[in-house]
């Protein structure tokens, strides 16, 4: 595989993805604060609320559509663009994501149409029912979605099968109750209730401040204040960090959003701040904060953190191990009754990947030098200073919010929050904020697998489909182009119509 | 519960009810689509065709979705191949594919003539592209690729894509456009009322017509000339089999075997021509032209199948290689634990999107769209 075709696939996988993700967590949570809305006008009968319904519900189509069109991608490019993987994995990757379709993803679409046009042909009990399977369809599939995904990260309930070539699924409940997918389907959703509280609360606080739409403005605004503060809280407690201590990888990750070189004794001190370096493997000017990195990771205060220098080294023994087992697979290739080849792979298939991450510098794998080796583990751990950086920020956007949210059901509990143009300019600012976050978050999760596509399993170079770096890079180029011009299109709609405010639902 | 052979059979009928659900539901919105400016023409029209299928299409179109889903889970080196041999074929049904979630979306959203010739145009390309890609990749199925694997079990392509746009995948493209265009007239036909609907009963008659030459022209290209597979010798069915050990020959007319070997297969390919010609001559009963419409769609998807069968995606370059429902499937386990799936949702579904159709049903008129009394689009 060229290094040019690896990175082009990486960085078209990373941008349509990132796109995509702009959509979804929207579609997330403004379903289920549509049901909210939706549930006080059935209860109260007040029709303000179903107003709102509609109205926020317009702005939910508009971009409901694109969540669609961006997610269509991601169907066919790990086909298209990552076969090897495909093949490799699809006997478990590819489970959940067929459940998706089947369980959620048609609930959520058959529904859409209703929820819209049927207004007039359902009572309104029927309505909300229909509402609340457009939300409950969204965030099934976020779930299986994540199950997928969590699979990546720590991947649980497979082996390889040598006559197939490829890992096949030994365990479906291991791969649904895997605990990184469960810890990244709560810390994603509740990122995803944030960006719909915030969307309502910055475009509520608009109108407020113009003093327009009023009555329709002040319930909006009290009903993101309340959901975004449980969303928020939701989203910081429930960190997937929690994740980051099964699985390898996993712990690899968190040693370099830590910067965390050395294995520290117990309870290992936190870095608040500082400037990694990659090649010195020390962070200059460090501060930090005795215990608190052992307390966040372990939970405890006399398990360690093991530092990158000492995953390193347990990788280069990995390397070796997995050298052996490539080795057996090639001699049971040749002849399948070879017994003892047949034993030597079952004793060292768990490390038959890193044995594949010598690919990158050699052909022949059995024959690597331990120069080598040593550079496959070097590299076999994250970029300490992208994966530090992001997550900081990452962090302060979703502190940033929760002082927001405090402040804003403060002002809903005080009744007071209409006259307080402080913090209604506030909460129009904060508009970007959950998803400068979201999208750092996943480039958190999925920079910091590197180098990886299957934590431990398949290595990224290894996974792409076998076409020129020319096809690739013109593809890019048109999805730069055509998500750009959908992108401006959708948020051109997106601001016209919020700036008409609920008004433009009778002049239709 | 299954052994492993049944559960390979199983998958390939259950991804046949995945593409018939595809052809019968969201081939109807894609009709509607590709005829577009033809049905409709005015701004009126074009209101009352969108709004038709407006609130359902996006429904109909997770059949796709799941089709692509299922044959990643099922099969999954056909996932790997299909998709990474015929790359820029894929990616030009995805990018036109773009334009319906927005062009159903957005064009009523501004009142302006550009805007909405340019979201009907869009909605145009959404409707035909992907139509005639998915007709060329059945065209393809049965007159093969060229790709080989290596020990890895990486994918080798031998040759560009653009030497398997034969004449051959091209006729398919153009039977799958007909196919297609007919039952989205054949739907408007139920559901339009005033001249869309008149338009479309006119071109229902012409396009189902068209078919039915088509159809059976296909029929002898592919009985007479056309190069088909045979598979002389693989594994047991009943273990995991990869492709890199099995014979595989190239006989002209060997698609016709399988009919001939199991005649009640001439069923499939008598349901496309009757029930393309029933679509023509019960035009005047909406109704039932819709359901020929339907089953003729389904037969011609399943005259391909059953053609192929057991072959899903052979190998042109090195038919030895070739993938069949027996050496390119996903293990026992998954097909087993995903076949558990299938039979608790897709029942459900079924039932749902019923409910839906009976909430939406009746005619669409222009003057409720105007009033804005049907919906949104």
């Amino acid at each position: 595989m060229s290094d040019l075709l690896v990175e082009l696939s990486r960085f078209q996988f990373a941008f349509t993805a990132l796109i995509h993700f702009i959509f979804v967590p929207l579609t997330i949570g403004m379903s289920f604060l549509l049901v909210i809305m939706e549930t006080t006008y059935v209860i109260t009968g007040n029709k303000i609320y179903r107003e709102m319904t509609q109205f926020w519900g317009k702005l939910f189509g508009i971009n409901f559509a694109m969540g669609v069109a961006t997610g269509l991608t991601m169907e066919f490019q790990f086909g298209t663009n990552w076969a090897y993987y495909s093949h490799y994995v699809g006997d478990i990757f590819g489970v959940p994501l067929a459940i998706e379709g089947m369980m959620a993803f048609f609930l959520e679409s058959t529904f859409v149409g209703l929820f819209f046009v049927g207004w007039k042909r359902l009572s309104k009990y029927q309505h909300l029912l229909v509402t609340f399977l457009v939300a409950i369809g969204s965030n099934m599939s976020a779930l299986w979605i994540l199950i997928a995904n969590g699979w990546m990260q720590n991947p649980v309930g497979a082996a390889f099968n040598p006559d197939t070539m490829r890992m096949e699924l030994s365990s479906f409940s291991d791969l649904i109750f895997n605990p990184v997918a469960q810890a990244k389907f709560v810390h994603t959703v509740s990122a995803g209730y944030t960006v719909g509280s915030v969307f309502v609360l910055a475009i509520s606080a608009w109108y407020l401040l113009r003093g327009k739409h009023i009555e329709f403005a002040k319930r909006s605004f009290a009903i993101a204040a309340g959901f975004g503060l449980a969303a928020i809280s939701s989203a910081i407690i429930l960190g997937d960090e929690s994740g980051y201590t099964v699985g390898d990888v996993q712990k690899a990750k968190m040693a370099a959003i830590e910067a965390e070189w050395e294995t520290a004794p117990a309870p290992a001190s936190f870095t608040l701040f500082g400037l990694p370096n990659q090649e010195k493997m020390e962070t200059d000017y460090a501060i930090r904060i005795p215990w608190l990195l052992g307390l966040i990771a372990t939970r405890s205060v006399d398990e360690q953190v093991k530092g990158l220098k000492d995953i390193i080294a347990d990788n280069e023994v990995r390397i070796q191990r997995g050298i052996k087992a490539w080795s057996a697979l090639q001699q049971l290739r040749n002849n399948k009754q070879d017994k003892a080849a047949s034993q030597q792979l079952k004793r060292y298939q768990d490390d038959l990947g890193y044995g594949l991450l010598l690919h990158s510098y050699t052909k022949h794998i059995d024959q690597a030098t331990p120069e080598q080796i040593h550079q496959a583990a070097v590299h076999s751990v994250p970029r300490v200073a992208p994966l530090f950086f992001t997550f900081r920020l990452m962090v302060i956007c979703g502190m940033v919010l929760l002082v927001l949210f405090i402040a804003a059901s403060w002002g809903v509990y005080r009744n007071n929050f209409m006259r307080n143009r402080l913090l209604l300019r506030a909460a129009i600012f904060a508009l970007p904020l959950p998803w400068i976050a979201a999208e750092l978050g996943w480039f958190v999760a999925e920079y910091g697998r590197q180098p990886w596509t299957i934590s431990g399993i398949l290595p990224t170079s290894l996974s792409t489909s076998s076409l020129s770096a020319a096809s690739v890079g013109t593809s890019l180029g048109a999805f730069v182009v055509f998500y750009a011009a959908l992108t401006c299109v959708e948020m051109y709609l997106m601001i016209k119509y919020a700036r008409k405010g609920p008004d433009a639902l009778h002049a239709h | 519960m299954f052994d492993y052979e049944t559960l390979k059979l199983i998958w390939w009928l259950l991804l046949g009810v995945l593409f018939i659900g595809f052809g019968v539901t969201g081939g109807f919105d894609l009709g509607v689509g590709a005829m577009l400016r033809i049905i409709g023409r005015t701004d009126d029209d074009r209101k009352v065709m969108i709004n038709c299928i407006g609130p359902t299409w996006d429904g109909n179109q997770v059949w796709l979705i799941l089709g692509a889903g299922a044959v990643f889970a099922a099969w999954p080196l056909i996932y790997a191949s299909a998709f990474s041999i015929l790359y820029p074929a894929m990616l030009a049904a995805l990018f036109a594919l773009f334009f319906r979630p927005t062009g159903f979306e957005y064009r009523a959203k501004i009142a302006d003539t550009r805007w909405r010739a340019f979201w009907d145009w869009g909605l145009v390309i959404g409707g035909a592209v992907p139509t005639l890609v998915f007709g060329v990749a059945f065209g393809l199925v049965l007159e093969g690729i060229p790709f080989h694997y290596d020990a890895d079990m990486r994918i080798i392509m031998d040759g560009s894509v653009m030497d398997a746009l034969t004449p051959f995948a091209l006729f398919a493209g153009v039977v799958s456009l007909v196919m297609v265009s007919m039952h989205g007239s054949a739907f408007l036909n139920v559901k339009a009322r005033g001249s869309v609907q008149e338009q479309a009963r006119r071109w229902l008659r012409i396009l189902a017509i068209l078919l039915v030459a088509l159809f059976a022209l296909g029929g002898v290209w592919v009985a007479t000339n056309l190069q088909g597979y045979v598979l002389h010798s693989t594994g047991d069915f009943n273990h995991a089999l990869t492709p890199l050990n099995q014979h595989v020959t190239r006989v002209a007319g060997a698609w016709i075997n399988n009919f001939h070997n199991m005649p009640w297969m001439w069923f499939a390919p008598a349901l496309g021509l009757l029930g393309a010609v029933l679509t023509a001559l019960l035009r005047t009963m909406p109704m039932l032209a819709l359901i020929s419409s339907g089953l003729s769609v389904s037969g011609v998807i399943l005259t391909a199948g059953f053609a192929a069968f057991p072959f899903m995606l052979p190998s042109s370059s090195l038919p030895d290689q070739s993938l069949t429902i027996w050496n390119a499937s996903a293990s026992e386990h998954s097909l087993g634990l995903m076949l558990i799936a299938a039979c608790i949702f897709i029942p459900l579904i079924l039932m749902y999107t019923s409910w839906v159709y009976r909430v939406l049903r009746g005619p669409v008129r222009v003057e409720e769209v105007n009033k804005g009394e049907y919906g949104t689009y």
